[in-house]
C-alpha cells in the first residue's frame, strides 16, 4: 500500500466514503449526529399537513426547515411572530393552523416589534424560551424595515427569519425590493422588448443587517438543508439580535413547474446570483464554496418571469451580460468559488 | 376545544383539509431495474448486493452474491464485466468497479470459509449433467440447492472445464478455482471424472435420470489448411493451454507466432512469453477495430511486449520461417488477400482460429437439431428438441463466455426442476429499467473510481504469478459506495425532507417510506429530488 493509502486507512473516514455525504437530508450509512433534522423520526414538524400553499411552495419548505431546527435547538421552548404574508394567510386560515408551536399573528410591518415584545416579556417573567420573528421579503425588507432596525440597534435577543420569494406574492406577485434586476413582476411588466426589474434599485437586506454588527447574520436556501440547519443552530446557540435570510422559490409567482423549486433554488447558488455566507458582527466569516459554476442563463432559462430575457435582442444580451456580471461580483466579493472567475 | 385565553386556533388543526383532493398526480415508489442487473448474463443483481457491502456486510452480500452465482472468486477475475459497461456511473464519472468488489466478497468468502446455501431435502429426482466448466457447475449448485440428486461426469482429469484449460494461472490463480469448485461439490454433487460421456441418450436411460443438462464447451480447434514441411512445430491453441496446464513444457522455440485473433489466441502468446519465448508475435487478419479479443486483454498483451501484426495471414510454414500474406479490407470490411507476401523467422506456429462444438454426443439423439455453424438449438428453456435433454455453454447459440456460461447452467436448472416436477417455468418479467435520465446526480459525492494494483511487467514476463491484485478492504468500501442504487431506495431520506406538506411518512430503517395520500398535493418534488429515480409520478384518475 502506498503511503498515501495509509494515512486514508489511519484517518476518520472522510465523508467522500458515504455514497451521498452531507448532499441528502439523510443516508443509512451516516451516523445518525450527522444526518439533519429533517432527516429524523422525531423531528418537530413545527408546520404540519393540511396548509394551503401551492404545490412545491418554497417558503413552506423553508419554513419547516428552519422551525424544526430552532426547536431541536431551543428544547422546543420557542415562540413564532410572524408577519402578514404567504407564509401567514396559507398556514392559517381560521378556525385552522397548520402550526404546531406557540404562534402569534403581527401586522405586516411590525413582527420585529411585536417579538421584541414577548423576549422583554419573558425575560420579566423569567421563562426559559426562544423567539424567532418570521416574514417574506415585502414584510422584511420595505414595509417591516423601520421595525428591523430598531430591533438590531438594540440588539433585542430576536431571530428574525426573512423567507425571499422575490416579491409580494400573497397579493399577486407584485414587485419589492428584493426583486431582481431583469424580473417580471405585475408592477414590473414587460412591454415590447423590454421590462422586468430595473437595474439599479432593490436592497441587500442581509448586508444592511451586516452593517448594524449584530451577532449574526447569515443567507441560507432551501437547496443547502445541511447549511441551512447549521445556521439556525448556530444562531440559536447566540443571543441577541440574529438575522436570516432565506431563499425560497416560488413555482407560482417566477413561473417554474411545482417539482423544480429546489432545482432552481440551487441553480441560483450555484451561478453566484444568490451568495450563502454568514457574517458575525459585520464581518463576513464563512462562505459556501460553489460546487458546479452554472452561467446565469442556466438559472435564468428555468423562469417564465425571465422569458424575455431570452429574446434575440440588444436590450435582452444586456441585461443577462449585465446579471452575469452581477453574479462574477458575487463571487468575487463572497469568495465563493475556489478560484477566482 | 375550550381554549386557553387568548387562543383563537387548535394546534395542528389545518389537519382536518384533506390537501389529497388537489392531486392529478401521485407519486409511488417504486423498484426499477439496475442496469448492471439487466447487464449480467450469470443473472446477477449487483446493485442489491453491493447495497450490503456499502455498510461492511459483507457477509450478507457475498450470500445475496451466490444466490445467483456461486463462483464470484473466479469471475471477479476472468469476466469481462458487462455490468461496468452498462453502469450509470459511467456517464458521472467512471463506472463502478463491480468485478473488483465480487472479487474482494469471493476471496473473503474462501479466507473466511463461508458456506453456500444448504440443499433442500431430497426430491428423489436424478439428474445427469455432462461437462463440469463453469455451466454444468452452475447447474449442479442450482439443482443441488432444489434438493436433487446430479451425477456430473467430465472427460478431464479435473473439474473446472475451460476456466482450468483455457484461461492461465496468470488471470486465474489455481486455489482460488479449486476453492470454488469444491465448495460446490461440498453440496454432495456425484463427480466422474474421466468419464466421457458419447451417446447422451443411452446415458440418461441407462442411470435413470429424469433430465440431463450437457455443457461441454467447444473444444475442438477450427481447422485450417496451411502447407508446412514435416519438421515443422504446429500447435492448437487449446491443446497448448491444455498442456501447460497439466505440467508440460512444449518446445516453442525463442520465436513463437500466434495465429488469430481472440482471447485465446493473445492467452497463447502471453503464455509463450512466459515459458521463455523471446518473441510473441500475434498475427491477425483484419484490423484491432475487428478484433474479437476484449481491448484490456490486448492492453495487456502489448503491455507484456506482445507483438501484433494486422492485416495479415499464414501461407507457409517452413523450418525457422513462416511467409505471410498481406491482407485489405474491402468495402464490405471483409479481409482480401493482396499477394504480397513476406517472410518472417519463427520457431513455431499456434493456431487460434476459433473453436467449434463436439456435436458426438448428440449426433443420435432423436429430435436434437443443429444450426448450420455446429451448434445445437435449444428453446428459450435450454431445452433440446429432445424431451429433458437441456444444453447450454458453448454448445448453444449465445455470446461465449464464463457469464453466460453460469446464467445458462442457473436457468437450465430451475427449468429442469419445472420438468422433473411436471410443469413449466415462467420466468419472471423484470421491472422497468432505471436509466440514467431518472437519476439526480447532484447527491451523490464526487469519489474517483480505484483501481487495483498491477504486477510490474518484467515480473509478468517472467512468471505465471497472478497480475492483478484485489482491492484493499478501504477500496473495496469505496467501490461500492460509490453504487447509485439506480431506481432502488437506499434510504437517503430525501423524499421525507423534502415535501413541503409533510406527506412523507418514515417507516423506520430498514421499512422505507410511504405517501400520506390524505395530503399529498402531488408536486413532484419528492420524485424529482430522488437521487436514484425510485418514485414515479402516476396520473391521477380525474
Amino acid at each position: 500500500m502506498s503511503n498515501s493509502d495509509e494515512e486514508m486507512s489511519r484517518q476518520p473516514q472522510p465523508l467522500r466514503f458515504y455514497q451521498t455525504g452531507t448532499f441528502t437530508a439523510g443516508n443509512r450509512l451516516l451516523d445518525p449526529a450527522r444526518r439533519t433534522v429533517q432527516a429524523s423520526l422525531d423531528r418537530s414538524n413545527t408546520l404540519t399537513s393540511g396548509h394551503r400553499a401551492c404545490q412545491g411552495c418554497g417558503e413552506a419548505l423553508g419554513a419547516r426547515y428552519v422551525l424544526d431546527a430552532a426547536m431541536r435547538a431551543s428544547d422546543r421552548r420557542l415562540i413564532a411572530v410572524n408577519a402578514t404574508g404567504c407564509l401567514e394567510v396559507f398556514t392559517t386560515p381560521s378556525p385552522e393552523t397548520a402550526w404546531t408551536l406557540p404562534w402569534m399573528h403581527s401586522l405586516f410591518g411590525n413582527a420585529p416589534a411585536v417579538a421584541t415584545g414577548v423576549a422583554a416579556a419573558l425575560a420579566v417573567k423569567g421563562r426559559r424560551g426562544r423567539v424567532i420573528a418570521q416574514g417574506g421579503d415585502g414584510g422584511t425588507c420595505d414595509i417591516g424595515l423601520g421595525c428591523l432596525s430598531g430591533m438590531f440597534e438594540r440588539n433585542d435577543d430576536v431571530l428574525y427569519v426573512c423567507y425571499d420569494n422575490e416579491g409580494y406574492m400573497n397579493t399577486g406577485v407584485q414587485r419589492s425590493s428584493a426583486t431582481p434586476a431583469g424580473a417580471r413582476t405585475s408592477t414590473t411588466p414587460v412591454v415590447g422588448d423590454r421590462g422586468g426589474q430595473s437595474f439599479g434599485v432593490g436592497k441587500s437586506l442581509p448586508l444592511i443587517a451586516m452593517a448594524h454588527r449584530i451577532p449574526y447574520v447569515a443567507t441560507a436556501t432551501v437547496a443547502e438543508l445541511h447549511d441551512l440547519e447549521a445556521k439556525v443552530s448556530h444562531a440559536m446557540a447566540l443571543h441577541g439580535a440574529r438575522y436570516l435570510h432565506v431563499f425560497v422559490p416560488c413555482p407560482l409567482g417566477w413561473g417554474c413547474p411545482g417539482d423544480e423549486t429546489i432545482h432552481v433554488a440551487r441553480l441560483a447558488m450555484e451561478c453566484g446570483l444568490f451568495p450563502v455566507f454568514a457574517a458575525e458582527n459585520g464581518v463576513v466569516t464563512e462562505s459556501r464554496t460553489i460546487r458546479r459554476r452554472v452561467p446565469v442563463t442556466d438559472y435564468l432559462r428555468t423562469q417564465k418571469r425571465f422569458a424575455h430575457l431570452f429574446a434575440e435582442t440588444a436590450a435582452a444580451r444586456e441585461a443577462l451580460a449585465r446579471l452575469q456580471t452581477l453574479a462574477d461580483d458575487n463571487i468575487r466579493r463572497f469568495a465563493l468559488a475556489e478560484v477566482a472567475p | 376545544m375550550i381554549k386557553p385565553f387568548a387562543i383563537t386556533l387548535g394546534p395542528g388543526s389545518s389537519r382536518s383539509n384533506h390537501t389529497g383532493a388537489w392531486r392529478t398526480q401521485r407519486p409511488v415508489y417504486v423498484s426499477r431495474l439496475a442496469p448492471c442487473t439487466q447487464a449480467c448474463p450469470a443473472g446477477e443483481n449487483p446493485q442489491a448486493w453491493l447495497f450490503h457491502a456499502e455498510s461492511g456486510d459483507y457477509r450478507r452480500a457475498w450470500e445475496a452474491l451466490v444466490l445467483d452465482n456461486p463462483l464470484p472468486a473466479v469471475m471477479g477475475r476472468a469476466c469481462y464485466h458487462p455490468c461496468e459497461g452498462a453502469c450509470n456511473r459511467g456517464h458521472l464519472d467512471a463506472s463502478v468497479g463491480i468485478r473488483g468488489v465480487e472479487r474482494f466478497l469471493g476471496d473473503l468468502a474462501i479466507t473466511e470459509g463461508w458456506a453456500l446455501p444448504v440443499a433442500a431435502p431430497p426430491t428423489g429426482k436424478r439428474v445427469l449433467i455432462v461437462g463440469a466448466g463453469p455451466s454444468g457447475l452452475s447447474a449442479a449448485y442450482q439443482l443441488r440447492r432444489l434438493g436433487h440428486h446430479v451425477t456430473m461426469r467430465d472427460a478431464g482429469r479435473q473439474p473446472g472445464g475451460l476456466m482450468r484449460t483455457g484461461i492461465p494461472r496468470y488471470r486465474l490463480p489455481r486455489p482460488i478455482l479449486d476453492a470454488e469448485i469444491a465448495r460446490i461439490l461440498a453440496l454432495g454433487v456425484e463427480l466422474q471424472l474421466e468419464t466421457p460421456v458419447d451417446d447422451l441418450q443411452s446415458a440418461m436411460r441407462d442411470g435413470g435420470f429424469g433430465a440431463c443438462f450437457a455443457a461441454i464447451g467447444a473444444h475442438l480447434a477450427k481447422r485450417v489448411d496451411i502447407p508446412a514441411a514435416d519438421a515443422c512445430h504446429i500447435f492448437d491453441a487449446l491443446s497448448l493451454l491444455s498442456d501447460v496446464e497439466a505440467g508440460a513444457r512444449p518446445a516453442l522455440g525463442r520465436r513463437v507466432v500466434v495465429c488469430g485473433g481472440g482471447d485465446t489466441a493473445l492467452d497463447v502468446a502471453r503464455t509463450a512469453r512466459r515459458l521463455g519465448a523471446q518473441e510473441s508475435l500475434v498475427i491477425y487478419r483484419r484490423t484491432q477495430a475487428q478484433m474479437p479479443a476484449h481491448a484490456e486483454e490486448l492492453r495487456e498483451a502489448l503491455d507484456e511486449g506482445i507483438e501484433v501484426r494486422w492485416l495479415r495471414t499464414v501461407t507457409q510454414l517452413d523450418p525457422g520461417q513462416l511467409t505471410l500474406e498481406k491482407m485489405r479490407l474491402d468495402a464490405d470490411g471483409r479481409a482480401q488477400p493482396t499477394g504480397e507476401l513476406e517472410t518472417i523467422a519463427a520457431d513455431s506456429l499456434v493456431l487460434a482460429l476459433g473453436q467449434e462444438v463436439d456435436l458426438t454426443p448428440l449426433a443420435r439423439v432423436s429430435g436434437v437439431r443443429f444450426t448450420d455453424d455446429g451448434s445445437v438449438v435449444v428453446g428459450a428453456d435450454l431445452m433440446t428438441g429432445c424431451p429433458g435433454l437441456f444444453c447450454g455453454g458453448d454448445m448453444v447459440p449465445a455470446t461465449r463466455s464464463i457469464a453466460v456460461a453460469v446464467g445458462h447452467g442457473r436457468r437450465a436448472a430451475l427449468h429442469i426442476d419445472a420438468y422433473l416436477r411436471g410443469t413449466t417455468l415462467d420466468e419472471p418479467v423484470p421491472p422497468a429499467p432505471a436509466g440514467y435520465e431518472r437519476l439526480n446526480t447532484w447527491y451523490y459525492t464526487d469519489a474517483e473510481r480505484r483501481r487495483q494494483p498491477v504486477l510490474d511487467a518484467l515480473r509478468r514476463q517472467a512468471t505465471f504469478d497472478e497480475i492483478h491484485d484485489g482491492l484493499t478492504t478501504d477500496h473495496a468500501l469505496l467501490e461500492a459506495r460509490r453504487c447509485l442504487s439506480c431506481g432502488n431506495c437506499f434510504e437517503c431520506d430525501n423524499c421525507f425532507g423534502v415535501c413541503p406538506d409533510n406527506a412523507v411518512i418514515k417507516l423506520g430503517p430498514g421499512r422505507g417510506f410511504a405517501i400520506d395520500y390524505d395530503f399529498c398535493k402531488g408536486c413532484g418534488l419528492c420524485a424529482k429530488e430522488c437521487p436514484c429515480g425510485a418514485i414515479d409520478l402516476v396520473p391521477e384518475d380525474i
